[in-house]
């Protein structure tokens, strides 16, 4: 168990005892454990991680979908001019500058949804965070966890309505955040950032109306990544057994 | 004979003790609920996708109004995300700062709760005594930051400026003169830490003074003891934190059992209830108000003698300032990159949580080595105690279910975010 920080070898060593191969990869990031599981032990390891006396994670504190279409993606060059001279970095598809209508293409990406999951043990006052990738893009289904820990309830239906992520195995999948008939997965990194309709109550025919939406798309800052030397060997420690991020 | 069947009720959005904008479906058998189906999502903002579309400085103003009675509290998570991210340590004084500035929250916060909590239940008077005290705090964030709420006062790498050496005082106006005005700018004739000094030393009494009105009050204890009683198994599976977490007994905290900012270094006390009713998490709020005073004055304490930087100084993150801008042509240029472009974090996910006064309140951030976060989610604790209102409800009367979403101490702005 090399590699890890003092602090987090023991748990470290726990995992590895306790769920040896179901634990696809086990990273560390700024302090922080985070294990890879595949959907088809995702239940199995959460009962294991709750119940087994040396690991002992009595509570799941949080659970996200990330969606990671246009990870890495930069929308200005900044490496080499043109003959024109340097990009603007007017143009580009990144996080609100696209509307319904010019949104990009779902590209096929392997691992596009991740669940995130945090764990939190009191008796040993740790954190591990678990990561599992859904096996199909189209149709991304992970195991639900409500019977092991049942405070993922709404944070899964969340994950579901903001992602499109199925949670097999959920009693109650509805939608919770976004409005009641609401159509499409708005956190996907391919929905909009002004949405596709907009709604006011209507004067003559007396209720509330939906319209498909007025406003332009309007974000002014490119995503730019800059190779910054400083952060080039804290990368590689980072990326170590990691792919993304 | 006659079928009887449930009734089906609306109770909110619009409606008082709904704390915002609830929807609440009950399942009611006569006057006791027996599913309880919260609506949620009506003050949804999607603050995580716009964060994804702004430079990492820009969201700090939208972590004030996700709960927006514990505005820097928010902010604090944020930060230090970004901060743990980047790999840089605040200075020493901006810790301090803070810890102050989380403590002066969580006296707004549960004083919020308190006055709003008797008032559903119909106690009026508390609900009087607690903003009187809560708008001397307002006055605290003003002084600092120049808003009330909404104060955009944490940025990565320490605070926005030091604390003003002189306490704004109150202006003489038709309805604020004479003795009154007086008793109003007595505290204020020194410096900020004189009047949040002044504030602490006296807010003691004003506890008691609430808790004469309420801890024996005979009406109070039969519409909060033995409501919604949770316990402490049931409490951690449903993922409860803070005060509803220690009411029901267990003793967890993260100032004290994962610090972060300077709570290493100040002396309280985690009080824990026993029952894990609405009265024991009356009591729990009430005694961490106590508690907050306490660590506000040993704030204040250290910040009067150690005065120093308040934030780094680090042109690659932190701007440069004015004056420095004016005959320094790489300040300019830094300044410029900044505002335009803002910083780039390295790739990399973290979850950083603080104790917030309603539970964890965590940020979870991921970047892709760009200047705006390619992921940013943001861990409500009011959103995991809402999940829990139809365990909590079913059994109780119609009545209760005004206690509950008062014990729960919600708030729209950080469950539907």
């Amino acid at each position: 168990m090399s590699g890890f920080s003092p602090r987090n070898q023991q748990l470290a060593r726990a995992l590895d005892d306790v769920l040896g191969k179901r634990i696809e990869e086990l990273g560390e990031y700024r302090g922080q454990l985070t294990a890879r599981v595949s959907a088809e032990h995702w239940l199995d390891a959460a009962w294991q991680l709750r119940d087994h006396p040396e690991l002992d994670f009595a509570q799941l504190t949080d659970l996200c979908g990330v969606d990671f279409l246009g990870f890495g993606d930069a929308e200005w060059e900044t490496a080499a001019a043109t003959s024109s001279g340097y990009s603007r970095g007017v143009d580009g598809l990144g996080p609100g500058r696209f509307a319904w209508h010019e949104r990009p293409e779902a590209a096929d990406i392997p691992n596009r949804f991740l669940v995130v999951v945090h764990l939190l043990s009191l008796s040993t006052n740790r954190r591990l965070r678990l990561h599992c990738f859904a096996p199909d893009d189209e149709l991304p289904v992970v195991p639900s966890l409500v019977e092991v820990y049942n405070s993922v309830n709404w944070f899964e239906r969340e994950a579901f309505d903001l992602f499109g992520i199925v949670f097999e195995g959920h009693p109650d999948l509805r939608r919770i955040l976004t409005d009641y008939g609401f159509i499409g997965h708005p956190f996907r990194k391919d929905f909009p950032l002004i949405g596709n309709v907009t709604v006011r109550y209507d004067e003559d025919k007396k209720r509330v109306v939906y319209e498909p939406v007025e406003i332009e798309p309007r974000v002014l800052v490119p995503r730019v990544i800059r190779a910054d030397n400083r952060y080039v060997d804290q990368r590689l420690q980072g990326a170590e057994g990691r792919e993304h991020g | 004979m006659a079928e009887i069947r449930n009734f089906t009720m609306n109770f909110g959005p619009q409606h008082p003790a709904a704390h915002g904008v609830l929807r609440l479906i009950l399942e009611m058998d006569g006057e006791v609920v027996q599913r309880a189906d919260p609506h949620v999502g009506l003050l949804h903002r999607a603050t995580e996708k716009l964060a994804e579309s702004k430079p990492y400085n820009q969201s700090i103003g939208y972590m004030d109004r996700l709960d927006y009675v514990s505005m820097m509290c928010n902010e604090h998570a944020y930060v230090r995300a970004i901060e743990v991210l980047m790999g840089i340590e605040p200075p020493e004084r901006a810790l301090w700062i803070r810890t102050l500035y989380d403590e002066v929250t969580r006296v707004m916060n549960h004083l919020m709760w308190l006055g709003s909590n008797a008032l559903d239940l119909g106690a009026m008077t508390v609900f009087l005594y607690a903003f009187r005290e809560r708008e001397n705090l307002f006055d605290a964030y003003e002084a600092v930051s120049g808003a009330r709420m909404h104060a955009t006062y944490y940025r990565p790498g320490g605070v926005y400026r030091d604390l003003p050496d002189e306490m704004p005082k109150v202006a003489e106006s038709p309805w604020r003169k004479g003795v009154d005005l007086n008793r109003m700018n007595e505290w204020r004739e020194g410096s900020l830490l004189d009047f949040l000094d002044a504030f602490a030393a006296d807010f003691f009494d004003r506890v008691d003074d609430y808790e004469t009105l309420l801890t024996d009050n005979r009406i109070w204890k039969q519409r909060t003891v033995g409501i919604g009683a949770v316990s402490p198994e049931r409490a951690l599976q449903l993922g409860f934190t803070g005060p509803m977490l220690r009411g029901s007994g267990v003793e967890w905290d993260l100032r004290k059992k994962q610090p972060y900012a300077k709570y290493t270094e100040v002396d309280f006390d985690i009080p824990v209830g026993v029952n894990g009713d609405c009265y024991d998490r009356y009591l729990v709020r009430i005694e961490e108000m106590r508690q907050s005073a306490r660590i506000m004055q040993q704030a204040i304490t250290w910040l009067r003698n150690n005065p120093g930087p308040v934030m780094l100084k680090n042109y690659k993150v932190i701007p440069p300032t004015r004056e420095e801008m004016k005959d320094d042509m790489e300040a300019l240029i830094h300044h410029f990159k900044l505002f335009t472009e803002g910083y780039c974090v390295p790739e990399g996910e973290t979850y950083q949580a603080v104790e917030a006064p309603k539970g964890e309140f965590g940020c979870y951030m991921v970047s892709d080595g760009a200047n705006k976060p390619f992921r940013v989610h943001l861990r409500a604790p009011g959103f995991a105690h809402l999940s829990a209102m139809n365990e909590m409800a079913v059994g109780h009367m119609l009545a209760d279910v005004a206690a509950l979403i008062a014990t729960q101490d919600i708030v729209f702005g950080e469950i539907d975010r």
